[in-house]
């Protein structure tokens, strides 16, 4: 516990309180896609991706078949094998506490973690970025479900800015040279690496973007390590 | 929506969450190869930052996003703290879209 801080713990809000907004529109979709309430807080709490549950509840909605809504959404949850790789070691060595890790790796959580330096508070940010947006999202989704059309569309309230930003602000403890003086000589240029990775690992998804199925680009931006560190 | 849609997206997902873990536990990582999985999540992570923010359906999502993304990048390059960083981001492609920019 000594590694959760005031400041985590409010950036971490911040994020949770955005999520449990875009989790309002999620429900208010879902019911006006014909799901009970019921139903797509039980969705939400057993999928737990955001991107993905959206992509397979339009689909539907827009009278595609269930199957390739499904496999659609597989494909943007697949990133999630290499997340795993690389935040194993913050999952604890018990099972269970394994397993329950396992469910809260998303997109900002693993973000969260990799902000830090630390191994303890790596683990603690992304617990705590884990639980807390499982949390926020869930009762955002339910919120959505009773009385969506209440609150604007998360793109009224700027929400779609958001994530990305708040991505970059997470990424740049990565990608940014040490400020300090005496910063060990590796560091300057490990940030070197991250940032030529960063680069061709994004321009690499915008330019399959348009070509490839949903999910497969992110992925592929994988490729980005080979090419960045030859 | 039924169940099973549901429930087939569930096992999956979890499937990809749950599989790094059992395998980093089976095949011990040299330091080298963990390196390796740092970068790539930082590719991965700079990649959806670049198409969430661009694009929306394979086409250009409008001037406010990537504007408000921007603003966000500037301000969190300048370090000012997370939570304004994230704030000014939102409220610049609300305030963009109240005045038209779509």
């Amino acid at each position: 516990m000594e590694n959760v801080d005031r400041v985590l713990v409010r950036d971490v809000g911040a994020v949770a309180l955005a999520s449990g907004v875009v989790g309002v529109s999620f429900g208010a979709l879902a019911v006006a896609a014909g799901m009970s309430v019921w139903m797509a807080l039980f969705m939400s709490v057993v999928v737990f991706a955001g991107g993905a549950q959206f992509v397979v509840v339009g689909m539907v909605a827009a009278g595609g078949s269930p199957v390739a809504a499904v496999l659609a959404g597989l494909l943007l949850n697949a990133r999630h094998l290499p997340f795993g790789l690389a935040v194993a070691d913050l999952l604890g060595k018990r099972w269970p506490t394994r397993l329950l890790g396992a469910h809260l790796m998303v997109d900002e959580s693993v973000a969260f973690a990799l902000s830090q330096r630390e191994p303890g508070r790596r683990r603690a940010a992304y617990w705590l970025c884990g639980g807390m947006l499982f949390v926020g999202w869930n009762t955002g989704v339910v919120l959505g479900g009773w009385a969506g059309r209440v609150v604007g569309s998360s793109e009224s309230l700027g929400l779609d800015a958001a994530f990305p930003a708040c991505m970059v602000a997470l990424l740049l403890p990565s990608l940014l040279p040490p400020r300090e003086q005496d910063a060990e000589a590796g560091a300057r240029e490990r940030a070197a690496k991250a940032r030529k990775v960063a680069l061709v690992g994004a321009l690499i998804a915008l330019v399959l973007t348009p070509w490839l199925p949903m999910g497969l680009p992110v992925i592929l931006s994988i490729l980005a390590v080979g090419v960045a560190l030859r | 929506m039924t169940l099973l849609p549901i429930l087939v997206l569930a096992l999956g997902t979890y499937g990809f969450r749950v599989a790094g873990p059992l395998l980093s536990e089976r095949l011990k990582l040299s330091a080298r190869v963990q390196e390796r999985m740092a970068l790539a999540t930082i590719a991965m992570l700079a990649a959806l930052v670049a198409t969430s923010t661009l694009l929306v359906q394979g086409g250009f999502a409008g001037w406010a996003r990537p504007a408000g993304v921007l603003v966000g990048a500037v301000l969190a390059c300048l370090r000012l703290p997370f939570i304004g960083v994230v704030i000014a981001a939102a409220a610049s492609a609300a305030g963009l879209r109240l005045l038209g920019v779509p």
